[in-house]
């Protein structure tokens, strides 16, 4: 069973589409990252999958039930973008708030905020925090209850590269434990090595649906291979390979995802000449770039 | 039940924060201290004692006072959230709009009551002090002051559709304002125009009356002084009025609350967050 399904779910804003006939699942356990340009979509599909904004037409399971009814929401997480907090109370006491609201024991808010790392301020109000601190309130808060999917909006938008990595540690966990996790996200690298799965959107279009080296397959993007050759050896492997020399020792090549061996073969074939060779994989941006474009050209005249 | 519970700790907290409680304790408490002032020369041999004249002195402070205060805590509560930004967040978990507005209410009511009670309360001191007879306008005092609470309950409610309506914070303060104007200044003015043009006809023996404990200001005021005979000749309300039983002026102020939580609920079941 999965933990969500959505098919064929489409949005409109007056005359502006912003989802298209959108339809992916997330199974139990499973890490999928939302991607897209500024305004392709991701927050509105965030809000439809919530429940909090109606759809046009298409279909969405959210836990067996319908989105935004009270046994889906019992079970599902959100951290929204820009998350706010009334400013007047203290994180623990907003914590104690949420926790109070899903039926849990308020008492374990000082756990839980010690877990994002705000326990020295669990007892200022939230209108003193940083936006950082802000956003780890809504972390926090995204944990309670043990929760069987979890919908992050740019979870990671504010913190700290140490924090990132602490975060994304969690959702590790919170992934081995079963449960479903549905995020959005600009910073590619992280989510290139965090997430199980990647789905693009572009306007409105779902572009991409499958795990990196699959869209890399897709793609069929350049592979470039960096050889690093012996002193003075650039020009003749350059010369050999029909490579590009970068300097005095360094040589770039790129192929095909099919012809990869065969021209490792060929660089191994010149024994003596070669220090080193590095593979070089099409990066999460190559293949943002590669998929959002797509449909540029699909929707321009 | 622990869900409104919450939702009313957080908020009572809030108000505490935000000074709230203290401006609506200070505000009924100063009323009163200028109304006690203002009533403290000996009232004569009429045989009625102080607090029966405090109490008939309040009700028409009350009148005004206690929608105020009720609108001016209510009309940020929904449209305060949309403003903020907190409202797509809490709409996630699994509690009913319905739940989290009634939450919000039970704080309100709870601060107005406070309010409401140390106000009364100071000016029933006096009276007792100027008065020794004064406990025999203690079943007044208590009547008013429960009659009170549903009267801001009222204005409570109403303050929440409003700001379900408005979804900004200054729509809806510039609508909480024109309601009072409206249903606490003008209501009664336009009626007595009515009365007056209409010269004892068919509107002031058949509309008239049921227009008056339509507004809950007025059954509130009309309740409390058709209940105390000793202040009934203080009414200023024309004698058409007083063919009002007292207890359909009751069933009013007992319904608006009522109808106005239902109305808020609607208005807030229609704001996207
Ligand atoms: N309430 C609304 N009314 C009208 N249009 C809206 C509304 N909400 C979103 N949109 C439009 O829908 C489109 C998608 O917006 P959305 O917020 O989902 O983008 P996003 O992918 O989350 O972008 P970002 O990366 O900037 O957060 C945009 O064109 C936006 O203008
Ligand atoms: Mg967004």
């Amino acid at each position: 069973m999965t933990s969500l399904t959505l098919s064929q779910v489409t949005k409109t804003f007056g005359a502006n589409r912003a989802l298209d006939g959108v339809g992916f699942t997330v199974a139990p356990g499973e890490r999928v990252a939302l991607l897209g340009h500024n305004g392709a979509g991701k927050s509105t599909l965030m809000k439809i999958i919530l429940g909090l904004i109606p759809f046009d037409s298409g279909a969405i399971t959210v836990l067996g039930a319908a989105p935004g009814s009270h046994a889906a929401r019992r079970k599902v997480a959100y951290l929204p973008e820009n998350v706010a907090f009334h400013p007047s109370l203290t994180g623990l006491e907003q914590l104690r708030y949420y926790l109070r609201l899903r039926g849990e024991r308020p008492a374990t808010a000082m756990d839980l905020l010690a877990r994002v790392g705000l326990a020295d301020a669990a007892k200022r109000r939230i209108g003193t925090y940083s936006k950082g601190m802000r956003q780890r309130v809504g972390l926090a808060q995204a944990l309670i209850g043990n929760p069987r999917l979890l919908v992050l909006d740019e979870p990671t938008s504010g913190l700290d590269p140490v924090s990132r990595r602490e975060f994304y540690a969690m959702l590790d966990g919170l992934a081995a434990e079963g449960a479903a996790i549905l995020l959005s996200s600009h910073a590619l690298t992280e989510v290139e090595a965090r997430t199980d799965r990647i789905v693009i959107l572009s306007k409105g279009v779902m572009v991409a649906n499958d795990t990196l080296a699959a869209l890399r397959r897709q793609a069929a993007l350049p592979i470039h291979l960096h050889v690093t050759t012996r002193p003075d050896q650039a020009d003749a492997v350059a010369r050999s390979l029909d490579g590009a020399r970068m300097n005095g020792v360094t040589v770039d090549l790129t192929c095909g995802h099919d012809q990869k061996l065969a021209r490792l073969g060929q660089i191994t074939a010149l024994g003596a000449m070669i220090e080193d060779v590095e593979v070089i994989p099409p990066s999460l941006e190559d293949l943002y770039s590669h998929f959002s474009r797509q449909t540029d050209t699909r929707t321009q005249p | 039940m622990t869900r409104i519970s919450a939702s009313a700790g957080a908020e009572f907290r809030i108000a505490l924060r935000n000074r709230w409680v203290t401006i609506a304790v200070a505000m009924m408490a100063l009323f009163s201290m200028v109304l006690s002032a203002a009533g403290s020369a000996p009232t004569g041999a009429l045989g009625v004692d102080k607090l029966s004249v405090t109490v008939a002195s309040l009700t028409s402070l009350a009148v005004y006072l206690v929608p105020l205060v009720a609108l001016l805590m209510s009309f940020d509560a929904i449209a305060g959230e949309v403003e903020r930004g907190t409202l797509p967040l809490v709409l996630t978990y699994p509690v009913s709009r319905a739940e989290l507005l009634l939450g919000k209410f039970v704080a309100h009511l709870a601060i107005l009551a406070l309010a409401v009670a140390v106000g009364y309360g100071i000016a029933a001191g006096a009276a007792f002090y100027f008065d020794p007879r004064a406990s025999a306008g203690l079943p007044a005092l208590f009547r008013l002051f429960w009659t009170s609470l549903l009267l801001g309950a009222a204005f409570l409610a109403i303050g929440y559709a409003l700001s379900a309506i408005a979804r900004r914070p200054g729509a809806a303060a510039g609508l909480a304002i024109g309601l009072w104007l409206v249903m606490i200044v003008l209501y009664d003015l336009g009626l007595l125009a009515g009365v007056v043009a209409d010269g004892g006809g068919y509107f002031t023996t058949h509309v008239f009356p049921w227009l008056l404990i339509g507004n809950p200001a007025d059954a509130f005021r009309l309740y409390n002084l058709a209940a105390s005979e000793a202040t009934a000749a203080a009414a200023g309300i024309s004698g058409a009025a007083n063919t009002i039983p007292p207890g359909q002026a009751l069933a009013s102020i007992l319904l608006w609350p009522l109808v106005g939580l239902g109305l808020a609920t609607l208005a807030f079941r229609k704001v996207t967050p």
